[in-house]
């Protein structure tokens, strides 16, 4: 892989704050994290449940309710910032040039709407298409995701479709306008194993065709490591490490991002006699509400020093194109290694 | 489908056959002596017992009864015993301003609560929202009748921009009859109004914290779309349950609406048979709009499945 990228830059994620106001307090969901996509590319944004990762999805698409919600820092899409956009502006680059794909394929559909309905919609809404246009279109875009016999699913609704093909429809509408970003986040958690590699394969080839640039939210290293060409990995609001894939699966730097990989089973390994017990991070995740003096992740790091106490850790270049924000990441990533 | 209605239609026989004999009953249980009214204060004991024998009412409840039943299998809904007209014929002199109340009152109440709940629901913990609340909670509270008199002193009586009572036919042109309807419907609308806007407000609020909204919203569909087709249609099937209940609402309604403002329709006359113990006519009536309720929610049900795909019979 070459060292520098000059694919064009599409989005840049600048210094993101989406904060809630509730009963007892602010939480801060996200508390400045950066990063871009550039055109092509695939992301991925990995880490725990409640670690921040939906809602920098949602915070891009500015589906965010504000209030409560309050999304600050700067989101340039194509060089426009997103935050400065009218709601008009973003109503045309929702669903046309940004669109997102979600984790529950068995809500995330309009159950009172057929499937071409729901396709055409974009399609009438955005390039302003017919009817009729907007329901051949769907029935190509349904054959397109692989769902056999098109002409007949896409007079029928959701609830006659199983979850794996009801993504697959997500994922129709989503690139039914051709965007230049798919943000996708965790679209293959809700289903069977077998179709999550299917659903997987689909987005890769879509990809591919389409041309679109993707953002991938995920907890599951496996699909990381599949389909990402970066990963960034997140943690309490915060990015901790972002590294090229091959980087990171080799040399995680930030005791985090170890422990994620440590805590993946291996297949089998109870069959060969292998018996390493599977390495997990004990605590859980600080709460968002409070200020965290030090580093975020000291309380549960099995490498804490006073100094990650008193002292949050700034984002540091460890290698070239690899980032981690940790005091000791340069010595426990060689001894990692 | 046309077999679910089948059997639905077949099932409005027991129903009805529950009703006649309800109503059949509690006329016999009633105090009050039709032969005395009619006989009049001055009448001795045998002119009311010779009245009597002639409405043939001195003869056993289940025969009564059964004569009843009979009669009405062929379509004969009984005599007047005040007037001595068919009591179908009455029934029918008196339908016209009845379902032009109820007709109008539908219309206008479901196309002003539906868009106050949608609203609210859309703007919830806005003024918008808490004064369509302090509405609601006020048509519950507030009587037919005094709305009814409230809006004919103000709107009729002081500024004298409509009608204050009475009833002019559809076949003597749309604007007198509908401007003779105005005040009555909303007088009569204000209760189911209510009704309607806080079952639209509490399901579009479900609705619209649902996933598919997310979804639609991501698509970069606008706020009316989303409002009115994606929630809306999920939303359907309660509200539509709760028009089709608030009927019954409306018919209970009517009776007293048309008294206040003297409107000659079947509640208008409702009152008066009950009044002149004229149970022929009571029976009729009840049994009418019993039927009318039963079929109501038959095609309530069957729009269920227009809103819903999910729902098939």
């Amino acid at each position: 892989m070459s060292e520098m990228d000059n694919r064009p830059m599409l989005l840049e994620v600048d210094n993101l704050q989406t904060h809630f106001r509730t009963m007892d307090g602010v939480n801060r969901a996200v508390d400045g994290v950066s990063f871009h996509v550039r055109s092509g590319e695939t992301l991925a944004i990995v880490g725990e449940s409640g670690c921040g990762k939906s809602v920098t999805a949602m915070s891009i698409l500015r589906l965010i309710p504000e209030p409560p919600g309050k999304i600050a820092g700067a989101i340039r899409f194509q060089g426009k910032d997103l935050l400065k956009a009218s709601d008009r502006e973003m109503r045309d680059i929702r669903g046309n040039e940004i669109s997102m794909i979600f984790q529950e394929p068995m809500t995330s559909l309009n159950p009172v709407l057929t499937n071409g309905q729901q396709i055409g919609e974009t399609l009438r809404l955005h390039q302003g298409m017919s009817a009729q246009q907007a329901e051949a279109r769907a029935i190509e875009m349904l054959k397109l995701v692989g769902i056999p016999e098109p002409e007949r699913r896409v007079r029928e609704y959701p609830h006659q479709l199983s979850g794996g093909m009801r993504q697959r429809v997500m994922i129709a509408i989503a690139l039914a306008c051709n965007p230049k970003l798919l943000i996708a986040d965790e679209p293959t958690t809700a289903l069977d194993v077998t179709i999550q590699a299917q659903i997987l394969d689909l987005m890769r080839d879509l990809k591919t065709s389409v041309g679109a640039a993707i953002v991938i939210i995920t907890h599951d290293l496996g699909v990381v490591a599949e389909v990402a060409e970066r990963v960034v990995v997140m943690y309490a609001g915060r990015k901790v490490e972002e590294a090229r894939v091959g980087d990171l699966f080799r040399t995680p730097r930030h005791p985090y991002t170890q422990g994620l990989l440590g805590s993946v089973p291996k297949l089998g390994s109870s069959l060969t006699g292998e018996t390493t017990r599977l390495a997990e991070i004990p605590g859980l995740v600080p709460s968002l509400k409070q200020r965290i003096p030090g580093c975020v992740f000291a309380t549960r790091c099995p490498k804490v020093t006073e100094l990650c106490r008193a002292v949050p850790p700034a984002l540091q270049e460890k290698a070239p194109g690899h980032i981690a924000a940790c005091h000791y990441a340069e010595v426990e990533g060689v001894a990692a290694a | 489908m046309w077999a679910y209605i089948f059997r639905r239609v077949l099932a409005t026989i027991p129903v009805m056959a529950i009703v006649a004999l309800f109503v059949f009953s509690l006329l016999y249980l009633a105090p009050g002596d039709p032969a005395a009214v009619i006989a009049g204060d001055q009448a001795s004991p045998e002119d009311v017992e010779r009245i009597r024998a002639s409405l043939g009412l001195d003869r056993p409840y289940l025969v009564r009864f059964g004569e009843w039943v009979f009669n009405i299998l062929r379509g004969d809904l009984g005599t007047s015993i005040f007037t001595n007209l068919p009591v179908s014929h009455m029934i029918m002199q008196r339908v016209e301003p009845t379902l032009s109340l109820m007709v109008v009152t539908l219309v206008l109440s479901v196309t002003i609560a539906v868009p106050m709940g949608v609203v609210a629901a859309w703007k919830q913990g806005t003024h918008a929202d808490r004064a369509v609340m302090a509405f609601a909670v006020l048509g519950f509270s507030v009587p037919v009748f005094v709305v009814g008199y409230v809006l004919a002193f103000v709107f009729a009586l002081e500024l004298d921009w409509l009608p204050v009572q009475g009833y002019t036919p559809l076949s003597e042109g749309l604007w007198p009859w509908f401007e003779n309807l105005i005040l009555p419907a909303i007088a009569l609308g204000t209760v189911y109004i209510a009704l309607i806007a806080r079952i639209t407000r509490a399901t579009m609020l479900e609705v619209l914290s649902q996933d598919y909204i997310r979804t639609a919203r991501a698509k970069g569909v606008g706020q009316r779309a989303i409002l009115f087709l994606h929630a809306l249609k999920n939303a359907a099937v309660p509200i539509v349950t709760v028009i089709g209940i608030g009927i019954a609402l409306l018919i209970g309604g009517a009776v007293v609406t048309e008294s206040v403002f003297a409107i000659p329709g079947l509640g208008r006359l409702t009152v008066d048979a009950i009044l002149r113990r004229d149970y022929p006519v009571i029976q009729g009536v009840v049994l009418l709009f019993s039927f009318v309720y039963v079929l109501v929610n038959l095609v309530i049900d069957l729009l269920y499945t227009l809103f819903d795909p999910r729902i098939r019979y």
